[in-house]
């Protein structure tokens, strides 16, 4: 049996927790078995992670689990699993997921592979599944040595699809730790698709020349439901926030579209986005290293092409598209 | 304090990567190495700060073959007081972190320090395992840390922003950007590091659980379509209707 940990935040489902529900639902297709999804703390819609292919959802509802702990919520989740008799548990690659992942693995003393983006084969009863290393300038095909399995899911792995119908919520009573550290404030953007999430990028580099000028990028990011991403020397000269800065030292995306505004494509910055599917690269320089990684590109002025780019975005989008 | 620092050793970040033996392995042909950028820049350099601020000493543990010294040799350079190395192939973070594990259990470390992720390996597990091993708490994606008596206060990277956390030692984190500057180390470090101690161990059991198989490298793109800056409309066709996109 395949068990999902689908991740809340303020008490209703993440995106991506249907995500990794979905993806869970297909090992479990795979395997001839079910899925559980466990949700842990309140929550309001977990009936809905029924529609994206859990047989069942749990959720253990204890005051002890309303903000994170890293030990708490592994203990609860190793515990679930292990009670279970779960063989594959599945935990998205998102921030808290990237904390939970090895301590649940230490925990059933199952081997464990991160940021995995494909299903998972089976060959002569071992799990083999793929993932992507050295950002994304190379992939490995990964096996499981051990007879359960932890797996994390990297984001746009599987476009998650509602095809069954919402089902009741469980209660389960865990005996939770008590956590040994205690969140003191939460600063998070709201009402933005976190980037790891994005299907649509729109990410602007210093040819922008100015903080003031990221209106146009606002702009074509709002008419494509982008969220806006930035390259190193823009986030650290503090013309935009720290977690929009993508690359090698920032966060690593796969979107199914990145477009990138006056970046040049330095190697370090390729490093966190060329996985993403197809790269749109606009650039005055024709000699831009960026061209050489982009699917479609622009030579021009990004001050006159992009509001171009996104009027003719409207037009499409009013043409019912 | 007392504080223990892993590093890692990795291609450098502009590397050509490839693999030989069928894709079995990685092929460090023409490859130069360094220090594991996150270690190096962020947690040792936050540990030497620490150290400044409150005393105490910062150890570096690296699980590497003798040809890695280098890299040890380096962080002691930058500032690390002691070394350890454990001398063995490092071929999955769990056998890793369970020799690290080995180490701290009864060292008394107040903070165990990793970077977020290696920058080949990409697996971000090897402090959540040392974490899970040691029964420490565990905050991973750090971007600050200050004092606050004996509580540290931590800033988390989470997704579209930050978390502020208490915690008191002992405990481990694993940092990224922001928890440090990058340190030069010179020469007077440059010299004393080649008497430091550094200290041989042979590794614990462990098992792997989990295997890197076989290598490759993606198919390498096809050539850029240019779209003319006047005819945006064009481009928007083409992510439309060709690459399906929006
Ligand atoms: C170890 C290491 C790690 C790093 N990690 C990262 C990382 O994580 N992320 C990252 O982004 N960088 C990283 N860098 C930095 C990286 O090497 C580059 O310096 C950086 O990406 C350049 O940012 P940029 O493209 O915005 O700026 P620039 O390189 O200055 O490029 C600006 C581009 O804008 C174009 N331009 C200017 N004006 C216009 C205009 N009017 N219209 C159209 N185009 C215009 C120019 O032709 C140019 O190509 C790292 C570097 C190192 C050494």
């Amino acid at each position: 049996m395949i068990m999902v940990f689908a991740e809340t935040q303020d008490g209703k489902i993440k995106r991506s927790a249907l995500e990794s529900v979905y993806y869970g639902s297909k090992v479990a297709a795979a395997q001839g078995t079910t899925c559980a999804a466990l949700v842990l703390g309140q929550v309001e819609d977990g009936g809905k992670l029924g529609a994206y292919g859990a047989n069942e959802v749990w959720q253990v509802n204890d005051a002890k689990l309303a903000s994170f702990d890293s030990q708490t919520y592994a203990e609860v989740i190793a515990k679930v699993a292990a009670d279970k008799q779960a063989n594959v548990i599945i935990l998205p690659d998102s921030s808290n997921g990237k904390s939970l992942t090895g301590l649940v693995a230490v925990k059933l003393k199952a081997g464990v592979l991160s940021g995995v983006n494909k299903l998972p084969e089976w060959k002569d009863g071992k799990l083999y599944v793929e993932r992507a290393l050295f950002s994304g300038k190379a992939f490995a095909s990964c096996r499981i040595d051990s007879s359960n399995a932890v797996l994390s899911i990297a984001g746009n792995t599987l476009k998650p699809v509602a095809e069954g119908s919402e089902v009741a919520v469980t209660s389960l009573t865990v005996d939770v730790p008590d956590a040994k550290t205690k969140v003191l404030s939460v600063n998070r953007s709201v009402g933005i698709v976190p980037l790891p999430e994005a299907e649509v990028v729109v990410s602007a580099g210093r040819g922008m020349k100015d903080p003031s000028n990221w209106g146009i990028v606002e702009d074509l990011a709002s008419v494509l439901g982008a969220t806006t991403a930035c390259s190193r020397p823009v986030a650290d000269s503090g013309w935009r926030p720290h977690h929009e800065h993508v690359g090698q030292t920032g966060i690593a995306i796969r979107p199914n579209l990145y477009i990138a505004i006056g970046i040049s494509g330095a190697i370090q910055h390729l490093a966190g986005v060329n996985s993403s599917k197809v790269i749109v690269v606009i650039n005055k320089d024709p000699e831009a290293p960026f061209f050489k990684a982009a699917d479609y590109g622009v030579v021009g002025d990004l001050f006159e092409v992009v509001p171009r780019l996104t009027e003719a975005i409207k037009k499409l989008k009013s043409a019912g598209h | 304090m007392k504080l223990l620092v892993a590093i890692s050793q990795t291609p450098e970040t502009t590397a050509r990567i490839a693999f030989k033996d069928g894709g079995t392995a990685f092929d460090p042909t023409g490859v130069n190495f360094i220090m594991n950028p996150y270690d190096e820049w962020y947690s040792l350099v936050r540990a030497l700060e620490l150290k400044e601020e409150k005393g105490g000493t910062v150890t570096v543990i690296h699980c590497g073959p003798v040809a890695n010294e280098v890299t040890i040799r380096k962080a002691l350079a930058i500032g690390a007081d002691d070394a350890i190395r454990v001398d063995m192939e490092p071929d999955s973070a769990y056998a890793v972190a369970q020799q690290i594990a080995a180490h701290a259990t009864t060292a008394g470390y107040d903070i165990i320090f990793t970077g977020k992720e290696t920058i080949d390996y990409n697996g971000s597990l090897v402090a959540g395992m040392v974490a899970g091993l040691l029964n420490l708490p565990f905050i991973s994606h750090a971007s600050k840390m200050v004092f606050s008596g004996d509580k540290a206060i931590v800033t988390r990277d989470i997704e579209g922003g930050t978390e502020e956390i208490e915690v008191a030692v002992p405990f481990v984190i694993s940092a990224s950007k922001g928890m440090a500057e990058q340190r030069i180390p010179n020469m007077r470090g440059i010299m004393s590091a080649k008497t430091k101690p550094l200290q041989i161990l042979a590794p614990v059991a462990a098992e792997s659980l989990a295997k890197h198989v076989e290598f490759r490298v993606p198919p390498a793109k096809t050539a850029v379509k240019m779209v003319d800056p006047a005819n945006m409309d064009e481009l928007v066709r083409l992510l439309h209707e060709e690459a399906k996109v929006i």
